[in-house]
């Protein structure tokens, strides 16, 4: 470049420059091997505090964790190689961190066990192999799922198979669906699942396409009152059937989190549709109706909201604040730097590895840590929805957008339950949590999500070049023409330094 | 659609800043408050896994309660070296009922919670080690307390003994018996430590009460120090004439107070008064003296205090109402509402020894760091600021109290022990006359440089029944804690 001084300038004016844009799998695997410095240091920390001399089952741990998402990398570079770099990283880590805290639990809970001559079961190799399943289901759904906007052509099957599947455990006997008063579950032999996990993501598919085939109808204007344009009430259709869903699983199920969450992703996903925040409005209106109604006709619900007003209150009551005192006894004793990996007594908590895994993460890595936890999820959820922003398709935007946001809310339904922002719900928390149903459809969320952002940074190799708009000051019109020759040389290998690391 | 899309981005944002903000109110707001609920077990379980500090006893530094790693959840368990010797002054420490005694006074300090541990702690923090707490050394004398519990239980009495330095207040034993064993209390098996809890709670002779310290007993004879110590304030000498008479009665009343078996006193002098415990006679001295100047000198030797703490909470000892004439008449030989600690006892001897001046008991010599560096010493304190008698007075009184000594009777008379003394056979109980009496003993050696005083008291007349006295059943126990104090320097 004989005249850099001017080639950047022109490259400033050129709003569509012809490049191939950094694919950056590097910076992916570097964080990668971050995440397991980090995970593996977390468990030599465990292992120290609990049992004072290091045993090989760290060595295990470590080597799987590395191999697991080492493959997990391989395979986004071959599938999505222009995914973003911090989401696979963002994931790992967490997940990491849910079996190390989980592995922590089993050791409490096998000393509780031994002491009072129990069986002991171990739950953290079970959830290691349930991350392996859920890496292959990764790495499936990436390798068969190229292109997202396939997806579309299979919506209304989506749409009825995540129907059937938040159904079942309502219909079924409950000897087939129902573990801790929870009827969510399809008990199958050797092993059970949570449809409902799968069914957010199939609906959020069949959501997000059928919004984006019926946008305009939405969009459409109803009668204006007092300068607001109300939707015409046939188009409320898709909202109410949401919402009576959602009554459906509370009713049915008595599962208020999943019934909280899909209402919140229905609610955002029109929005971001329709751009028109009345539907949010129209939305809220029928969750506090509906909260009213349910508060006045269900006994778990106000117990759940006397136990969010003040659970010490009712400490001793069957069903109680028992369990979410417990939670903030945990991080109270915490506080800002925790106890202690391993020093602390999080398997108090009832449910310490499930539910309440973030009030194990907040007490024995007190308030930093879990900052830190909900920072990468917020982390992740941002570059997902960067993804969403950037992509060019409005299925891409809206399903993106959706997925990101479904994180985002799960996190808070949990994490405000667990530390009583809101009433307690019971639902897991997003790749901490031990349950193999979360995690398997967490991991599809994910890949849906990298396969988004791989699209939206990905070179448009179909599509017709274009050529460079001429905006540049006359002056400096021949510059230009000299730093043409690169746009032959489109999807080439060696001009990555060309692009100037912009992109659209 | 970037535009609602973005909004959505700081929705997500605002709905993760809510989170941070209710967790900086759950663990920085509130966290005092839900850390130490008490159904926060996290505390608790961690105090009772980390090293508690040891109890160890003055100079020779024997261990009275220490820990033993164990492989349970709780790390270590408190032991008690001869557990029921020691139980009075160590107290117990047990997961299910709390701590009792000292164990409970200096738990802070000894669970390593105490501000005075907290450089060493931060510094334990840096370098890993699991915080320990800091140790207590006492003031008590093992031989001293062996002897004494020794002759309390070899023939089975039920009572106490203290043993103190009267110029320092310094507790050289402490003994209640039947005693028990707080090891057992200890025991990290739930069942075992319950079974120990009811078997103590529920045994008829309450062998967790702290006799030296939490029990009041009508002091009998040995309260005539104080009527005596009382009268030669008020101008009264060794020579000063009292009367003799077998009994009197009292005022106001029919009834007869005499003296021991019903004998005229030998002698007429306040002197052959003590030396022969003649009750006419002080009845008489403190209807003279009447219940203000009484009083006057009691609250000088420390009845009557209510804030003693040696750490220890000691009931407060008492004089009673004094209403009438005749009712000073009984108190003034310790009769009637008086009643005081075992540990008041001792600090009659104590304050004579002393020139007449009380010294505060305390049980704890220093505090000392895990790593056995002092953090704080103790140095004696008077008890109540005033001498209870001067210092001519309490020469005057230990030539009585050396006479008295004298003409007692009972085992382990040695005249190398220099003791001066004053014994007691107190009435009490619903029909005196035919319930055994508490004998009493109270003393202090050598007279002419007093190193310990002590008080021994044996409940209903130990294993004499009603012809108990002082004299035969609690001498011979004070005279060999002496014998311990002295031998042992």
């Amino acid at each position: 470049m004989s005249q850099p001084g001017s080639a950047s300038r022109a490259a400033q004016y050129a709003t569509n420059p012809p490049r191939e844009l950094p694919k950056r799998s590097g910076t992916e695997l570097a964080l990668l091997a971050f995440a397991a410095f980090i995970v593996t240091s977390a468990f030599v920390l465990v292992q120290a505090n609990q049992e004072q001399e290091l045993s090989w089952a760290v060595v295990w741990y470590g080597l799987a964790y590395l191999a697991i998402f080492a493959v997990a990398h391989l395979a986004v570079r071959r599938w999505a190689p222009y995914a973003d770099p911090l989401i696979l990283p963002c994931v790992a880590l967490l997940n990491g961190l849910g079996l190390v805290m989980i592995y922590r639990i089993d050791l409490a809970e096998a000393e509780r066990a031994i002491s009072l001559s129990q069986e002991v079961s171990s739950e953290a190799p079970r959830q290691v192999l349930f991350t392996v399943v859920a890496l292959a289901l990764f790495l499936g759904v990436l390798a068969v799922v190229k292109d997202h906007r396939t997806l579309t052509r299979y919506a209304y099957t989506f749409g009825l198979v995540g129907i059937v599947a938040l159904a079942l455990p309502a219909l079924l006997p409950r000897s087939l669906s129902e573990v801790n008063g929870a009827k969510v579950w399809l008990k199958l032999p050797g092993f059970s699942i949570q449809p409902g996990e799968f069914a957010k993501i199939l609906l959020m598919i069949f959501f997000a396409s059928f919004l984006v085939a019926k946008r305009d109808l939405f969009m459409a204007a109803g009668k204006r009152v007092l300068g607001v344009e109300l939707p015409r009430a046939r188009d409320l259709g898709p909202i109410l059937i949401a919402a009576v869903a959602c009554l459906g699983i509370l009713v049915f199920e008595k599962d208020l989190g999943t019934a909280l969450l899909f209402f919140g992703i229905v609610l955002v996903m029109l929005y971001v549709a329709t751009e028109r925040i009345i539907w949010v409005v129209v939305g809220l209106t029928m969750f506090l109706g509906g909260a009213l109604i349910a508060y006045q006709l269900f006994t778990h619900v106000q117990q759940r909201v006397a136990n969010w007003i003040d659970p010490l209150a009712t400490y001793n009551e069957p069903g109680g604040g028992y369990q979410i005192a417990q939670g903030l006894f945990g991080l109270g004793t915490g506080g800002m730097f925790g106890t202690g990996l391993g020093s602390g007594r999080p398997d108090t908590v009832p449910e310490a590895n499930t539910d309440f895994i973030t009030a194990a993460i907040g007490e024995e890595l007190g308030f930093v840590g879990l900052s830190a936890v909900l920072m990468l999820y917020l982390l992740l959820a941002m570059r997902g929805m960067r993804g969403a922003l950037a992509v060019r398709d409005t299925f891409g935007k809206l399903l993106g957008g959706g997925l990101s946001f479904a994180i985002i809310m799960q996190v808070f339904v949990i994490v405000g339950g667990v530390t009583k922002l809101i009433p307690m719900t019971g639902i897991t928390t997003p790749f901490l949590s031990y349950g193999g149903s979360s995690l398997l459809a967490n991991y599809i969320l994910v890949a849906l999500l990298l396969r988004i952002s791989d699209a939206a940074r990905r070179p448009q190799a179909s599509a017709k070049p274009r050529q460079p708009v001429q905006q540049a000051p006359l002056a400096e019109a021949h510059t230009v023409m000299v730093q043409r020759p690169p746009q032959q040389q489109t999807g080439g290998p060696g001009d990555q330094a060309a692009g100037g690391g912009r992109y659209p | 659609m970037n535009t609602p899309l973005r909004k959505v981005g700081v929705a997500m944002l605002v709905m993760v800043t809510l989170l941070l903000v209710n967790a900086t109110y759950v663990q920085f707001v509130k966290a005092d408050d839900y850390r130490s609920d008490g159904r926060n077990t996290r505390v608790l379980l961690d105090e009772y896994s980390r090293e508690r500090g040891k109890i160890v006893s003055e100079a020779a530094g024997q261990v009275l309660a220490g820990v033993k790693p164990t492989d349970d959840r709780f790390s270590f368990r408190r032991t008690y070296a001869n557990g029921p010797m020691y139980a009075p002054v160590t107290g117990y420490y047990s997961i299910r009922y709390g701590a009792g005694g000292l164990e409970r006074e200096m738990d802070e300090f000894l669970n390593g919670s105490d501000p005075r541990l907290f450089v060493r702690r931060l510094s334990d923090m840096i370098t890993g080690r699991d915080p320990r707490g800091g140790n207590v050394r006492l003031t008590v004398r093992p031989s001293v307390q062996q002897a004494a519990y020794r002759a309390m239980t070899e023939r089975g009495f039920t009572g106490s003994v203290v043993a103190l330095d009267p110029k320092t207040g310094e507790i050289l034993a402490m003994v209640s018996t039947p005693s028990y064993d707080p090891n057992r209390l200890a025991s990290h098996n739930s069942d075992k430590q319950q079974q120990a809890w009811e078997q103590f709670t529920n045994a008829p002779q309450n062998p967790m009460l702290n006799r030296a310290i939490k029990e009041t007993y009508p002091p009998g004879s040995t309260f005539k120090i104080v009527t005596t110590a009382a009268a030669l304030e008020n101008g009264a000498n060794a020579d000063t004439r009292v009367t003799s008479q077998a009994n009197i009665t009292l005022p106001g009343t029919t009834a007869d107070l005499e003296n021991f078996a019903g004998q005229p006193c030998p002698g007429n002098t306040l002197k052959d008064a003590l030396a022969y415990s003649c009750n006419t006679a002080f009845a008489e001295l403190a209807g003279q003296l009447g219940a203000e100047k009484l009083r006057e000198t009691a609250a000088n030797f420390g009845i009557g205090m209510t804030d003693l703490f040696v750490p220890m909470r000691v009931v407060p000892s008492e004089l009673g109402d004094l209403a009438s004439q005749a009712e000073l008449y009984q108190s003034g030989i310790g009769q009637r509402d008086v009643r005081l600690t075992p540990m008041q006892d001792a600090l009659l001897s104590a304050t004579v020894a002393n020139d007449g001046v009380a010294m505060k008991p305390r049980l704890i010599d220093s505090l000392l760091a895990p790593d056995l560096s002092t953090i704080e010493d103790f140095s004696p304190e008077e008890l109540t600021g005033e001498p209870a008698l001067s210092a001519a007075n309490a020469d005057v009184l230990t030539d009585m109290m050396i006479a008295s000594e004298a003409n007692t009777s009972g085992g382990g008379k040695d005249p190398a022990l220099r003791i001066a003394s004053k014994t007691g056979t107190a009435e009490h109980g619903v029909d005196p006359k035919a319930t055994p009496p508490h004998a009493w003993y109270t003393a202090f050696a050598p007279h002419d440089d007093p190193k310990v005083a002590v008080a021994v008291i044996v409940e209903s007349g130990g294993d004499r029944g009603l012809a108990a006295t002082g004299g035969t059943v609690a001498a011979e126990i004070g005279r060999a804690t002496i014998a311990a104090a002295l031998g042992g320097g």
